[in-house]
């Protein structure tokens, strides 16, 4: 059966206050992170998914209005010696929205909740290896562990860096190397939710591969991974689940195979066809402002279908499993197909 | 014509990261190199913009051999070649507005449509304008960028995995801006990356990074 969520994001709205104007970040987002399964989320850059990831993890900063709720559940799937503070907590789950900073900062960032931040790399110190920045980490969330060295070494293994690697000083690694030394720090504690933001940008596709390939095993060990991506590709190498995101709000959400197969909104099939190998034609006119959404739809602007359309822009479950906010729902979505349960961890899936 | 022969470089006293590279940019061209992660396309690009010395090498700019980097480069020299780094953070200060940013390299006593004008062409809108690097996504910051090189008027663009931080449809965008750039102001443009779907589309010819004459890739690591 489905396994209960790691993290249920509800109803959740960021707004920043700039001087005279209001930027609506995130609007009315929902979804849930199971142990077992990969979210991609993908969208226009500028749409609101950095903002998305700090909301959860209480990084973001003093002008931000926030509401709606995220829930970070115990893990009964995985437990254990690993992650002994995961297995316990309320039933109902810790309400990270209104949880302390000394509560974030002891129980869950890093701990529970990892974060692999993008341009990561370019945030790592300057003035220390790679590894005292890994062993100082491994020191501070993982005291019980006797031999960090080894612990470093073996978490460089698991991103695919050589362990003599991690004696170098961030400037003398390249872009691929110093992003998998950010993926190894956020992996120190292990952590039961990880979310990776961008997290392959630039690399080329052998290293974006392992990197993700790295990131869905470690959902198919009972973990939950949010993966932020610009690559379609890598998308749909991992993903289990798929949501994409324009201008603040999430328009269509669904298996990611489904998704991918039969894109709904207009903006998910403008997105898939804009790559480089479909043709690599970019959505006509700019980017909205978001701190002037048209009311309604804000992607009709720039939508093909502008014309015969009402513009009514709630997400509404169109299909089991699948999600869409466009005031015209393709015909063929509607119940004309079978049940899809989309919720089966990656181990029970037969791909 | 930039170009540069028997390029060698590195960092380190003891370890070359190119080996007698070669390669040359005309203007109203779009040449592009495609090479794994790690194996020093970064580096070519900082010494073909003047900000790192070679170890030996010929290059050349427009006629005229360079001996200078970095700041003690001729500023004549320096503003004709203009760099699109992957890292928008590491390449603003985050102290100043994305007004300043993008404006940063426009002559003396530009008027303010300028500014304008070349946000306007990236697809920043101007509401972001006013914010500092940290009010804005990646994305946004890295368009804010693409504005401030252009700014220059440079005759060589040097595109770093310029896309690396866009969405498709935005990367769409502005490659083609960059392709509109080459052929109506004879800008001569170098685009490296990994992804040769992305080099396919837009370049007028791409070169292996293996075939720039340097021995095999560096080891990354992997
Ligand atoms: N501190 C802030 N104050 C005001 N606006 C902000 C702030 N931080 C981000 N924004 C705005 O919020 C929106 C969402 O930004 P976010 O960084 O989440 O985008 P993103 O989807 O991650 O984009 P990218 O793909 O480029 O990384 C952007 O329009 C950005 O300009
Ligand atoms: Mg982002």
């Amino acid at each position: 059966m489905t396994a209960p969520p790691l993290l249920r994001v509800e109803e959740l709205s960021v707004r920043f206050r700039l001087r005279e104007m209001v930027v609506r970040a995130v609007t009315d987002v929902s979804f849930e992170l199971r142990p077992g399964r990969l979210l991609a989320l993908v969208g226009e850059s500028g749409c609101g998914k950095s903002v998305l990831a700090s909301t959860v993890l209480g990084l973001l900063p003093g002008n931000a209005e926030i509401r709606g709720s995220v829930r970070l559940y115990g893990n009964s799937a995985r437990g254990g010696a690993s992650s002994p503070s995961s297995a316990s907590g309320p039933p109902d789950g810790l309400e990270l929205l209104t949880a302390s900073e000394r509560t974030l900062a002891r129980h869950v960032r890093g701990r529970r909740i990892a974060l692999v931040p993008q341009s990561a790399a370019t945030a790592l110190t300057p003035v220390r290896t790679a590894r005292s920045q890994l062993v100082e980490t491994l020191r501070e969330l993982r005291p019980d562990i006797g031999d960090r060295h080894r612990e470093a070494d073996r978490l460089a293994g698991r991103v695919g860096l050589e362990p003599a690697a991690l004696d170098r000083y961030p400037h003398e690694l390249s872009g691929g190397m110093a992003q998998r030394v950010v993926l190894a720090l956020a992996l120190a504690a292990d952590p039961d939710v990880i979310i990776a933001d961008e997290p392959t940008s630039g690399l080329d596709r052998p290293l974006v591969e392992r990197t993700v390939d790295t990131l869905r095993e470690l959902a198919g060990d009972g973990r939950a991974v949010l993966l932020i991506t610009h690559d379609i590709a890598a998308a749909e190498r991992v993903a289990t689940d798929l949501a994409v995101m324009y201008a603040s709000r999430i328009v269509e959400q669904g298996p990611a195979s489904e998704v991918f197969d039969d894109p709904w909104h207009p903006y998910t099939r403008g997105l898939l066809e804009a790559t480089p190998a479909r043709g690599f034609r970019p959505l006509p006119g700019h980017p909205p402002s978001l701190s002037a959404l048209p009311p309604g739809c804000a992607f009709r602007p720039r939508c093909s279908q502008r014309d015969t359309c009402t513009g009514d822009p709630a997400l509404v479950p169109v299909a089991p499993g699948r999600a869409l906010s466009c005031a015209r729902l393709p015909e063929e979505g509607r119940g004309a197909r079978g049940p899809l349960t989309g919720s089966e961890p990656i181990g029970e899936r037969s791909c | 014509m930039l170009s540069v022969t028997n390029l060698t470089a590195g960092y380190r006293r003891d370890h070359d990261v190119l080996t007698r590279i070669s390669i040359t940019l005309t203007p109203g061209r779009i040449v592009g190199v495609q090479g794994p992660s790690g194996c020093g396309k970064s580096t070519l690009i900082r010494v073909l913009a003047l900000l790192h010395p070679p170890r030996s090498g010929d290059l050349r700019l427009d006629g005229e051999t360079v001996r200078r980097f970095r700041y003690a480069a001729p500023a004549a020299q320096r503003r004709r070649v203009g760099v699109v780094f992957q890292h928008p953070r590491a390449a603003a200060d985050p102290r100043h507005t994305l007004r300043r940013i993008v404006s940063a390299h426009l002559p003396a006593g530009a008027p303010g449509t300028e500014t304008d004008r070349l946000a306007e062409l990236v697809g920043l809108t101007p509401d972001l304008l006013d914010r500092r690097p940290h009010e804005v996504s990646d994305g946004q910051l890295q368009r804010a960028c693409l504005a401030r090189t252009l700014g220059a008027d440079p005759r060589y663009l040097l595109c770093d995995e310029m896309t690396a931080m866009l969405d498709a449809s935005s990367a769409a965008a502005l490659v083609h801006l960059i392709k509109a750039q080459v052929e109506h102001h004879g800008r001569g443009a170098l685009m490296v990356s990994h992804d040769s779907a992305l080099l396919d589309a837009c370049c007028d010819e791409t070169v292996q990074w293996h075939d720039l004459g340097g021995p095999p890739a560096a080891p990354t690591g992997r």
